[in-house]
């Protein structure tokens, strides 16, 4: 198997390592890096339980090689609650929405959640809505996902 | 003494924000794939590409010489533990279940061998270098296969798993069915369903020498986890510490650990090392157990005035090659008639083995019968011209019809799914809608409402050894902050907020001063956890009786330091005051302190301490009940289904959270919209799983699943709180809501039979264009170019035991263990023989009661009448060998079960 040298900062802290070529960003992140909060739901992008942030963007880790990652700047669900332990809006969001269960999806949603409200303008309802299509929740039927969701909109009230 | 402490702020009832969200939002929850141990190795497993055949020979030479392999296993090296996997009900089947597969493979994706890697990568790289010669033989993968193929396991006297009710039609019930002014018949093909929790099954083990394991579990009760490998392994269970923080969801799946992670913790005592397999998807949706593959010929019978007159159900259930235990699902003949006035009712239900993966339990394990039932009566109140809602209300047993016990034995007090009716209907407008529906249709566009009712029996005790009762332990802290071990245990239930809620009430402290743990299976005593609906009632119950127990101590310690009547003591907010004396007060902290530190300041005689246990056992049963409405438009140039509205109005009893209780009926009705539109876990001709990826088994999304709207009727139960169980019924009512809007909605174009799910846009269509679209499922109908049937011969009968010559003897005390699928029953007998009569008393925890039988050489026969749980004759069918019993039970409609006994010496 290929070795690599990457240079990754994960939630602000840089991190090297040599690794396969085939090593997923999702094992790197949990197994090398450490932060378990990366859930692996199905390991072919439909569940939407281990993204994560990459440069800016949502990304789906399993589906993503380490090697992919090597210079960019990635924030896990545990890079997002202030060093004082206050929540990140989405996480307070979903919090008090009763969004979650079991919480093995709940990293992936508030990761999909926290980078399109990452912006000075908060995105429609509607985009909120249309990007949580890509995160399966088997416990909740979406019901706190969504009130959560239409919260963090620019536009409340406005759904469907 | 045991009333809620006045004063203090009530948590029973509000919609308190869960204690374990933290965790959870932040990343710092502790899931079983978190764990990382020193040393730990990972396994993966090489598994069956054919659904059945002999395994010739395995060569595991090339996976073991991959670097980075520490072990090939197969199922020879396993062979010292000599396992058998028993049934939740911790009852051992009549086949044989190892954890690897021996010298034969049942279905596509049975382990055959496992690897022992240095990390999971590589474990796969060596798990596809394991070659295996099988000879294939033709698989049995539906239940018609099974009926006339050949044996999937060997040795068995057929392919029945299970058979509950009458194997003969009754001349009678026949007679009234066919000659009622109306007979509504109705079928349901229901396709498999995989219960699909986030995370996947997965353990992590260490062992401590030889009678020592620490075992970390994606599981639905540590407890139960570690009985279950107590029993495997033959270790006492203080010795098996079973830990499992976080759970992501398991529905069903992992009620018992199963062949796989009991093949990982034999691995892990055979190699001394800490070992951690992590299931992956591909495995979960197409090795694991799966769920509800099942067909219903449903008949009822009706007068002209919509009164039900008698009906029968006939029932196959496909139990795969190894279900978590044997069944033909009694609970929903015993559950399908039970809300209804029913004069006459019969059925028979078998469940089958196939070539397929085993049966494991899903939400609502019984809940065919409000689907079959629901969507039937909409059939029937289309036919008879009556309204669907009128047509219920002739046929459901109301508030003013209880108590009353059914004719099946149910002992019925407080079911409300009339009222439940009648509080939907003030949410939902019918007359509205049937003008809406109207006008729409005028336009092209077809809108359907359906309405269904429904109880569900939660937290069953009675009758289940392993779910009679359950443990709260409860300890106020010198700190005076409380801290509480249970045996309940969430896999998203929020147990650890809603049983804190409780205790905090029931003694007077604050919400955030108790602490839960659920977790680690050596902190408290057994009980079931998560099944059945079980945790409100059960480990409610527990926790008040605990904390009310300790209330009691705290009363009577501070009436002593303070000089006051233990009467007049109140806690309240976590501080002792006397009614009455307002300067007479301390803080539970200084209590404690002496309760524990200075002992001699107690009450003469007292214990020292502030902890108290409390083991309780629920009612029998504890019935839920629900009515909910659902308006869908359908697409008639799609297919496709819309769900406009749905609402829900149930009967829980006491709501602890609100909260919690929306969320468990949401996520049911959600669950409940996949099994009716989208998922479906089938199988080709070859018992090839054709839906192995969330690509093709389609879950819902946000975008499939509407905003659902609550009515709570709160009816107190007679279980301690008032609770009822609210875990499964969203995905019992569910279904039948959701079909019968969409059969209204198309019922212009004609009925949605017979019924097969899921429903999707093509099956939707074929009724809109009359015209068949969507060909038949694989699994469920033979198909034209499909190979012979099987042609292994089934084995033949095994012989006729003879009488032997000589009679052994029989009289004398005999002690015996009747193996009933709810469980093991234990009693004896005292037997004595007189020429060919036999004369006998039967002693047992219900009591005493004689019978008198026959004696023919060594075999024994004898009917024995019991009123509990139903009236029932069991015919016992015994063979005497020396000072050994073996035999069967004929348990009426409960089917057969295995007896053993021992002559007791005297």
């Amino acid at each position: 198997m290929s070795q690599h040298n990457i240079q990754v900062t994960v939630n602000g802290r840089l991190h090297t390592a040599t690794v396969e070529g085939r090593l997923t960003l999702s094992d790197f992140l949990r197994v090398e890096a450490g932060y378990t909060g990366v859930h692996i739901g199905c390991e072919h992008g439909v569940c939407g339980a281990c993204t994560v942030i990459v440069d800016g963007q949502a990304v789906r880790s399993c589906l993503m090689l380490a090697v992919q990652a090597d210079g960019s700047s990635i924030t896990t669900v545990e890079g997002l609650t202030a060093p004082d332990g206050t929540l990140h809006p989405v996480q307070q969001a979903l919090r008090d929405e009763h969004a979650l269960q079991c919480g093995f999806c709940t990293p992936g949603v508030v990761m999909t959640l926290a980078a399109l409200t990452s912006g000075a303008s908060k995105p429609a309802a509607r985009t909120l809505l249309d990007a949580l299509s890509g995160h399966v929740c088997r416990c909740t039927g979406y019901q706190g996902i969504r009130r959560a969701a239409i919260k963090l909109a620019g536009e409340p009230g406005a759904k469907k | 003494m045991s009333a809620p402490q006045a004063g203090t702020p009530s948590y029973i009832g509000r919609r308190m924000p869960r204690a374990e969200d933290t965790r959870l939002l932040t990343g710092r929850g502790v899931f079983v794939d978190d764990i990382a141990l020193p040393g730990m190795l990972h396994v993966a497993f090489a598994r069956s590409p054919i659904a059945r055949g002999r395994i010739r020979s395995i060569d595991t030479s090339a996976a073991r010489e991959l670097p980075g392999v520490h072990a090939v296993l197969t199922a020879r090296d396993l062979a010292r533990f000599n396992i058998d996997l028993i049934s939740f009900f911790l009852v051992s089947p009549s086949i044989r279940i190892p954890p690897l597969a021996e010298d034969r493979v049942l279905y596509v994706g049975d382990p055959v061998a496992m690897i022992i890697a240095q990390d999971r990568y590589l474990a796969e790289d060596a798990a596809g270098l394991v070659t295996v010669d099988y000879e294939e033989e033709d698989p049995v993968v539906t239940i018609a296969d099974a009926r006339r193929g050949s044996l999937v396991h060997a040795g068995s006297e057929s392919n029945v798993a299970a058979a509950s009710g009458a194997e003969e039609p009754d001349e009678d019930l026949e007679a009234l069915l066919t000659s009622a002014p109306c007979l509504v018949r109705h079928t349901i093909r229901h396709q498999r369903i995989a219960q699909s929790p986030m995370e996947t099954r997965g353990v992590v083990v260490a062992a401590h020498g030889e009678s020592e394991l620490t075992v970390y579990i994606s599981c639905q009760s540590p407890q139960m986890a570690a009985r279950y490998l107590s029993m495997a392994f033959g270790i006492p269970q203080t010795g098996i510490r079973v830990i499992s923080k976080d759970v992501g969801g398991s529905f069903g799946l992992k009620v018992q650990p199963w062949r796989e992670e009991i093949a990982v913790v034999a691995a892990g005592r055979l190699l001394a090392r800490p070992l951690k397999w992590i299931e992956d998807r591909h495995e979960n949706l197409s090795a694991s157990n799966l769920a509800r593959e099942q067909e219903i010929a449903l008949r009822i019978a009706f007068d002209e005035a919509g009164s039900i007159l008698g009906s029968h159900v006939d029932y196959d259930l496909n139990n795969g090659a190894y279900p978590h235990g044997p069944d033909s699902n009694l609970a929903a003949m015993m559950f399908f008639w039970a809300a209804h006035r029913m004069p006459a009712f019969g059925f028979r239900a078998r469940g089958w083995y196939t070539n397929t993966p085993g049966l494991g339990a899903y939400r609502g394990p019984w809940a065919i019968e409000s689907l079959a039932r629901e969507t039937a009566l909409d059939i029937a109140a289309r036919r008879l011209g009556i309204d669907p809602i009128e047509l219920r209300r002739r046929n459901l047993i109301t508030k003013a019809d209880q108590p009353l016990t059914t004719p099946l034995g149910i002992r019925l007090e407080d079911i409300t799914p009339a009222e439940c009716l009648d509080l939907l209907l003030q949410k939902v407008d019918v007359p509205a809608f049937r003008a809406e529906q109207a006008a729409a249709r005028a336009e092209g566009r077809y809108l359907g409402l359906g309405i269904t009712t429904y109880i569900e029996p939660t937290a069953g005790s009675a009758g289940i050894s392993v779910l009679s009762t359950d443990v709260a332990q409860l300890r106020i802290e010198p700190t005076g902050k409380v801290s509480a071990v249970l045996s309940t245990h969430s896999q998203g239930h929020g147990t650890q907020t809603t049983m804190a809620q409780v205790i905090a009430e029931r003694l007077g402290v604050a919400f955030e001063d108790v602490t839960v743990y659920e977790d680690d299976s050596s902190r408290g005593g057994f009980g079931a956890g998560a099944s059945g609906s079980r945790q409100a009632v059960a480990g409610g119950g527990a926790s008040i009786k605990a904390a009310d127990l300790l209330v009691d101590k705290v009363r009577r310690i501070a009436a002593h330091l303070l000089g006051a009547d233990p009467a007049h003591v109140r806690i309240q907010s976590g501080r002792i005051h006397v009614d009455g004396a307002g300067e007479k007060t301390c803080s539970l902290r200084e209590l404690a302190e002496i309760a524990y530190g200075e002992p001699e300041r107690l009450p003469a005689g007292m214990e020292a301490g502030l902890e108290a246990q409390y083991r309780y056992r629920p009612p029998p049963v504890t019935f839920t009940s629900a009515a909910h409405a659902c308006i869908v438009e359908v697409d008639p140039d799609t297919g496709f289904v819309k769900i406009r509205r749905w609402v829900c109005s149930e009967d829980c009893g006491v709501m602890i959270n609100p909260a919690v209780v929306e969320g468990q009926i949401a996520g049911g009705v959600a669950q409940a919209i996949g099994t009716v539109l989208l998922e479906e876990a089938g199988f080709d001709a070859r018992g090839n799983p054709i839906a192995v990826t969330y690509k093709d088994y389609l879950l819902p999304a946000i975008s499939d699943v509407p905003d659902f709207e609550y009515v709570h009727a709160s009816t107190p139960s007679q279980a301690e709180g008032g609770f009822r169980g609210v875990g499964e019924g969203g995905c019992i009512i569910g279904p039948p809501t959701l079909v019968n809007a969409i059969a209204d909605a198309l019922s212009p174009f004609g009925e949605l039979a017979p019924l097969e799910l899921p429903l999707t846009p093509a099956r939707i269509l074929e009724v809109i264009e009359k015209r068949p679209l969507s060909g038949a499922s694989p699994a469920s109908s033979p198909q034209a170019g499909q190979p012979s049937p099987p042609s292994v011969p089934h084995s033949p009968p095994p012989p006729v035991e003879k009488p032997t010559g000589t009679r052994p003897t029989i009289d004398g005390l005999w002690k015996m263990v009747l193996a009933t699928p709810m469980g093991l029953q234990q009693f004896t007998a005292r037997l004595a023989a007189n020429a060919d009569l036999l004369t006998g008393t039967l002693q047992s925890e219900m009591g005493s009661q004689d019978f008198t039988g026959t004696i023919e050489g060594n075999a024994l026969r004898w009917d024995l009448k019991v009123s509990k749980p139903m009236p029932l004759t069991l015919k016992y069918d015994v063979r005497i060998e020396g000072d050994r019993l073996t035999g069967k039970v004929k348990m009426g409609l409960f089917g057969t079960a295995k007896l053993t006994g021992e002559r007791v010496p005297e």
